[in-house]
């Protein structure tokens, strides 16, 4: 009988169940919240070298005074460019050092943004997009192409260390897809023969040359020219009659 | 995105009572269709001579020197000192509408920065923040033709009395954002801008901020929000950007491209370009056509150009012919798509694509063909806003996760039909319901979907309960 009635109550919950709500699936390949690790955690020292001293000077005086929180994103940027391509705890710390905030208020837009890399990454950077333009040209045999010949899963980092993949939304470069940003380059048109060749000459630690690989030059329709044929026209060409002295 | 999704608070939520909804979904009747008889019936081709962007493929030399023997930075020096009244009143002879997406009459908007100083500073913001999928426009002229978008910032910053650009471009746009920075700095040396700009008696500064990968901050508060070095989370509005905006001063917001063309305008007249495109859409364009065509390109055209002709005569057609197309999004991924039948007759400009129940948005046409999984194409777009979405109000964060789900469980079919209902209900909820337009953005997909490709969700659904027996979703509701 005590079989029966687990049954019934099996069959009444497989009736009514649905999935149990966890929290919201994560939104970025990383964590959101800090977990301190050997390599990253506060007690590690983080100063700004000369030269981006400088810089940081230069990116300060753009912001008018009163408001020089304005300088928070690109002084992130540039503790992550020094960092090797992420950006320690220390790091922001010292951002909110330098800009006389809680250091709450740096974590706020360390974590918004998906630029801010907040874990150790590879020397290379592969972001491929694979947003509906690029996926209807064929951008998920590039990000296959890519895992194989690296070794590396989506938001991981590539066994040789060398390499850190994402799958990131729309690049902006949607004519010339499928597109993949390495770093701060773009490779644009792109077959699995030039991806497969990309990587092979990155693990060389050579640098390919950037831009689309299809033979054009930039965005123009591959194969002649629709527009912009003719020569451009020079200084004061069909300038209006109120212009005219 | 762009600007694309300024489009609530300058469109339906006008404080102004000027503009109707720019984007109609149902099937109320269309608002901005034509009053008088259009003075052309034939739109585009473009004559080279007519291009405002003459180096948009980079054919040539972008620099300073380049620049100035195609005619930038001429008379930009007389055109100051014609005054704000003439610069703003070209402006709207114009007709010249927001290129960002919401396609606001920019006259206009320059012109509600007019209003008598209280001392504060007023901005000028430019929106390099593109990041619709599809849309890939402002990237060319900010790496080919960067001084048009200088001088553009130094005449609607003297035409609305600012004192300083700055332009945010995307994070990711590292190289256009360098081609950018060595234009300001020619630009500066030669006292083009900065104090005493062309000598004009007018002290102007331009500045770059470079964002960190967010798509939200196309919206013009969250970009404000953001360049003042916070999550960029939108603002409530009102009050709106030109009475509080960026640094708490007044400021305008507007596309790359609209402040591009607008020193060709000055120069050329409001009535050369109004002379394109029809009445109420006028001006040339940047089109961006990717996808399943032959050739995909960027290329500047008239409004009111037939999308057919469009796609064959740049784009070098569909692939496989244009009897293999399936569906066109018009305008960047935030407009809903519309199918071959529609494509065949449809104008490329504001009126013309709300009467197709669809939008101009950013100009940006993806090209699916018959081998497309259309469903799947539409589940990443939403892919696309769940994780774009900036989580500050509940119907966007939490329904357009809902509609991922539902999406994705399309694409294999295992849902109910009833479900088909309930998701149009729920993007119904989303729209109109969120601080910015992100939320609408992200519904209109999924409308676009269920308006024209219905049968073929039931099919998937049909073919699933086949295979697999009732899904779950059936036995559930």
């Amino acid at each position: 009988m005590l079989s029966s009635l687990r049954t019934g109550v099996q069959g009444l919950w497989r009736l009514s169940a649905r999935s149990i709500q966890t929290t919201s699936a994560l939104q970025h390949d990383s964590l959101f919240v800090h977990r301190d690790s050997p390599e990253d955690n506060p007690s590690i020292p983080f100063e700004f070298s000369s030269a981006n001293q400088k810089r940081i000077d230069a990116l300060l005086a753009i912001y008018p005074e009163g408001h020089k929180r304005g300088a928070m994103i690109p002084l992130l940027d540039l503790a992550q460019r020094q960092n090797g391509g992420w950006l320690p705890i220390s790091a922001m710390h010292k951002v909110a050092e330098i800009l006389n905030l809680p250091r709450m208020r740096v974590y706020e837009v360390a974590t918004f943004y998906t630029m801010f890399i907040r874990r150790p990454i590879g020397k290379y950077h592969v972001q491929v997009c694979t947003t509906t333009p690029c996926w209807l040209r064929g951008s998920d045999t590039v990000l296959k192409a890519i895992k194989e010949a690296t070794n590396c899963e989506v938001g991981g980092n590539s066994p040789c260390g060398k390499f850190s993949i994402s799958e990131v939304e729309c690049l902006g470069a949607c004519v010339n897809a499928p597109m993949i940003q390495v770093n701060d380059d773009y490779y644009e048109d792109l077959s699995v023969e030039d991806t497969k060749e990309i990587i092979e000459k990155l693990k060389r630690d050579e640098k390919p040359k950037p831009g689309p690989r299809s033979g054009r030059f930039a965005s123009e329709p591959l194969g002649g020219l629709t527009s912009l044929t003719e020569e451009p026209t020079g200084p004061g060409y069909g300038i209006q009659d109120a212009l005219k002295a | 995105m762009a600007g694309a999704l300024a489009r609530v608070i300058q469109g339906t939520k006008s404080h102004l009572g000027l503009v109707g909804p720019l984007v109609n979904i149902s099937n109320v009747p269309v608002r901005f269709q034509q009053t008088q008889a259009p003075t052309k019936s034939k739109y585009g081709p473009l004559a080279d001579c007519d291009r405002v962007f003459t180096n948009l493929y980079g054919r040539h030399e972008w620099r300073l020197k380049g620049a100035l023997s195609r005619g930038d930075w001429y008379m930009t020096k007389e055109i100051i000192l014609k005054g704000s009244d003439w610069i703003v009143n070209e402006l709207k002879t114009s007709g010249l509408r927001g290129r960002g997406g919401a396609g606001f009459p920019t006259g206009m908007k320059w012109s509600f920065m007019q209003k008598p100083s209280d001392g504060r500073p007023k901005y000028l913001v430019v929106n390099a923040d593109e990041g619709e999928p599809g849309t890939c426009k402002d990237r060319e002229i900010m790496r080919h033709d960067p001084h048009k978008l200088i001088e553009g910032c130094l005449i609607a910053g003297s035409a609305m009395g600012a004192q300083a650009a700055y332009i945010y471009i995307r994070g990711e746009f590292y190289n256009e954002a360098s081609n950018l920075q060595v234009a300001i700095a020619e630009a500066y040396q030669a006292g083009l801008i900065g104090k005493n700009a062309c000598g004009s008696g007018y002290d102007f500064d331009v500045f770059v901020h470079r964002g960190a990968g967010a798509y939200i901050c196309g919206e013009e508060t969250a970009l404000i929000e953001s360049i003042e070095g916070k999550q960029g989370k939108p603002r409530l509005k009102p009050p709106f950007p030109a009475d509080i905006g960026l640094f708490g001063c007044p400021t305008t917001v507007n596309n790359v491209e609209t402040i591009a063309v607008s020193p060709t305008i000055c120069r050329r007249g409001g009535k050369w370009f109004a002379s394109f495109g029809r009445t109420r859409n006028s001006g040339t364009k940047l089109f961006n056509i990717s996808g399943h065509v032959n050739t995909p390109c960027t290329v500047e055209e008239e409004m009111s150009i037939p999308l057919k002709e469009l796609i064959e005569r740049h784009a070098g057609g569909v692939i496989g012919g244009w009897d293999n197309l399936l569906a066109v999004i018009p305008g960047g991924s935030s407009t809903p798509l519309i199918p071959k039948d529609v494509c065949s007759t449809a104008i490329m400009d504001f009126d013309g694509l709300v009467a197709a129940q669809t939008s101009l948005g950013t100009a940006a046409v993806i090209v699916m063909d018959r081998s497309t999984d259309i469903v799947k194409a539409i589940a990443r777009l939403i892919m696309f806003y769940k994780h774009e979405s900036c989580g500050q109000c509940t119907p966007c964060r939490e329904g357009v996760s809902w509609m991922n789900k539902i999406m994705y469980r399309f694409v294999d079919g295992n849902a109910s039909p009833k479900e088909i209902d309930m998701l149009w209900e729920i993007s119904k909820q989303i729209e109109g319901h969120t601080i910015c337009a992100l939320g609408d953005g992200a519904a209109w997909p999924v409308q676009g979907l269920i308006r024209h490709f219905r049968p073929e969700l039931e099919r998937r659904m049909a073919e699933y309960a086949a295979c697999n027996g009732p899904s779950k979703a059936e036995r559930l509701y």
